[in-house]
């Protein structure tokens, strides 16, 4: 009896898996299909990734979706670091309302985002690279500031005192010794804020304007004149880059536990 | 002038009000520490005394009144420019540091020379006995040997006042009674004044010179260990430090005390006729006797050894005493209750706000 619910419960789990990941795996085949067809095997090839890399649609795709991801992650986590540690040394109900505002653009979605940030900015930007930046800076500061909160509970505030009672200022203080403890969380806030930003669609495509392409945008503006192998190729790049910045985003979080943990047990 | 130097209090606080959240803390307290004393502020938590201490520190600014350093007025300075440092409660090691760089953190900002660092690391390690832990990772020490690491850190700044918030709160019984003769000893040997806040009064009397009773943010009593357990001022402090019998008395005339209608001789006099006291009688000070051989006669509730004595717990009328002796009597038996007239204390009763405060 116990025999059949174990076997079940894989067989669950790996329908699960099989659902998940099975159209991104017959992505991945098709991306190295050398025929066109989407139902016949024509042997194994890389002309697809080839062509991708001659394509100067593509690259600058590629090129305006780092340079975005890069920045706006960038500028989302010092600002959503100083942010919460802000946040942090605020009064119990501040602490709470500011709080609740910083989920509502995660909880929000995409779409109203989009449009509101497109509404905004034709009154106040031109539409193009400044304006998708910033779109993706706002819509990154919150992810950054969740990563970065629960390093700053765990801090023990009194290495920063102790810090400032042996003649640091406030700057060196918070650099030398506030920081090192929530670095991890700081760089995992950056990851996420990096594949939140590569992922997007909706707010980019809202906020963008003319002739500034993402290669999520590109490959929307593509498919609508029929799939080309290229396309399973970059999907397959983009899908394989993300899958890393996760491994890496995962590895670090789980060091950050880590640490914590050896402190806990030298207690 | 020179006289004047050497006798000024290196640290005055001068009617100091603080309230967190509209709770007040302290209220319009006032405390001078003279240089080279062991002082501590002693007193059940939320009393204001590691709120005192953080002012001194610069951590928390008064509302009112005003902090004097060697007879300057240190309100509005900031904690990294006072010539005072302090051992933290929950260690506060920097853990992203190993032992000599925490020692050298206070050192390097202040632009010392290597040489000088590497000799002063030596002396406060040698100090605190952990001579050659420079390279150790403060996260693998135990708790004990963190806290030396977190004194050797403060010590080493050479600063003129120590301050020490329950550095102590954290250990084992058998360490934390290391821990207080390693202190007494640092004390002696870099000779500066050590402020030290605890709930403990046994830390308390076996440490300090001079102890701060404190309550509900206000000053009870100040005094040495010896005049603060001898004669207490009020029932929170005699009730506070030690174990103590408190009972209900009236003083029908000067050196007479009544209690449960029995007069017995004492040694206080100027109160009021048949004013209401409150009557303190230490355990040790209650002698057990034969029956009708002492004021009060009673019958044996239990008897706990405590090692190096007796816990004797007797009910007469009206009234549970406790009761300390290297002898113990069976439980049941009745016995008699004595006291010398020199072992009572006589205090007036406080008023209702302070009976509450007694009471918690």
């Amino acid at each position: 009896m116990v025999r059949l619910k174990n076997a079940f419960m894989r067989c669950y789990l790996a329908f699960i898996l099989l659902f998940l990941y099975a159209p991104i795996f017959v992505l991945i085949v098709l991306s190295f299909n050398d025929s066109r067809s989407r139902v016949t095997w024509g042997g194994f090839t890389l002309k697809w990734y080839g062509r991708l890399f001659s394509s100067r649609q593509i690259l600058e795709a590629l090129e305006t979706t780092l340079l975005l991801g890069l920045a706006s992650a960038a500028a989302a986590t010092v600002i959503g670091t100083l942010g919460a540690v802000g946040i942090q040394a605020m009064r119990k109900r501040g602490y709470q309302i500011v709080m609740s505002v910083t989920n509502i653009p995660i909880l929000n979605a995409d779409i109203v985002t989009g449009i509101a940030l497109m509404l905004w900015f034709v009154r106040l930007i031109p539409l193009g690279f400044g304006s998708v930046l910033v779109a993706h800076i706002t819509f990154n500061i919150p992810y950054v500031i969740l990563s970065v909160m629960p390093k700053l509970k765990s801090l023990n505030l009194s290495i920063y005192e102790a810090a400032r009672d042996l003649g640091a200022g406030s700057v060196y203080a918070f650099f030398h010794i506030v920081l090192p403890q929530i670095g991890s969380g700081i760089l995992a806030g950056f990851f996420m804020a990096l594949t939140m930003s590569m992922d997007d669609f909706v707010i980019t495509y809202f906020t963008k304007g003319a002739g500034v392409n993402t290669l999520s945008t590109m490959i929307y503006g593509e498919i609508r004149k029929g799939i080309k192998p290229e396309m399973y190729a970059l999907s397959t790049l983009l899908f394989a880059v993300i899958f890393v910045i996760l491994l890496a985003f995962n590895a670090l979080s789980g060091k950050g536990k880590n640490t914590e943990d050896v402190i806990e047990r030298s207690r | 002038m020179e006289m004047n130097e050497k006798e000024r209090d290196i640290l005055e606080l001068r009617n100091i009000s603080k309230s967190f959240d509209g709770k007040k803390v302290l209220d319009d307290l006032s405390l001078s520490i003279g240089r080279n004393e062991f002082i501590t502020l002693l007193g059940p938590s939320g009393c204001g005394k590691s709120t005192t201490l953080r002012i001194i520190g610069g951590f928390v600014r008064p509302d009112e009144g005003a902090v004097f350093f060697d007879g300057k007025d240190i309100t509005d300075l900031a904690s990294e420019k006072r010539n005072v440092n302090t051992v933290f409660q929950k260690y506060s090691l920097f853990p992203h540091m190993n032992v000599e760089e925490n020692i050298a953190f206070g050192l390097k900002l202040k632009k010392k020379s290597k040489a000088y660092i590497q000799d002063k690391i030596r002396y406060a390690l040698k100090l605190v006995n952990l001579e050659g832990y420079e390279k150790r990772n403060t996260t693998a020490l135990s708790g004990g040997q963190q806290q030396r690491i977190a004194i050797a850190r403060a010590i080493v700044n050479e600063p003129e006042i120590l301050l020490l918030d329950e550095p102590l709160g954290a250990l084992d019984l058998k360490l934390r009674h290391d821990m207080q003769q390693e202190l007494i000893r640092i004390k002696k040997e870099v000779g500066i004044t050590f402020i030290y806040v605890t709930h403990d009064q046994e830390e308390a009397l076996t440490m300090s010179d001079k102890i701060v009773v404190m309550n509900r943010g206000i000053i009870q009593q100040m005094g040495t260990s010896k005049s603060i357990y001898d004669e207490p001022q009020n029932a929170f402090v005699a009730d506070f430090i030690g174990e103590s019998n408190i009972v209900d008395g009236v003083m029908p005339q000067d050196r007479v005390v009544e209690i449960f209608g029995v007069k017995i001789p004492c040694v206080d006099e100027g109160f009021a006729e048949r004013e209401a006291v409150d009557v303190v009688i230490r355990p040790e000070d209650l002698e057990i006797r034969p029956e009708g051989d002492g004021f009060f006669n009673g019958q044996v509730v239990s008897v706990l050894f405590k090692g190096a004595y007796y816990e004797i717990k007797v009910r007469t009328e009206g009234c549970e005493w406790v009761s300390q002796s290297v002898t113990a009597p069976e439980v049941g038996t009745r016995v008699g209750l004595y006291v010398l007239p020199d072992n009572i204390q006589i205090m007036h009763k406080p008023k209702s706000e302070d009976a509450e405060m007694i009471k918690e």
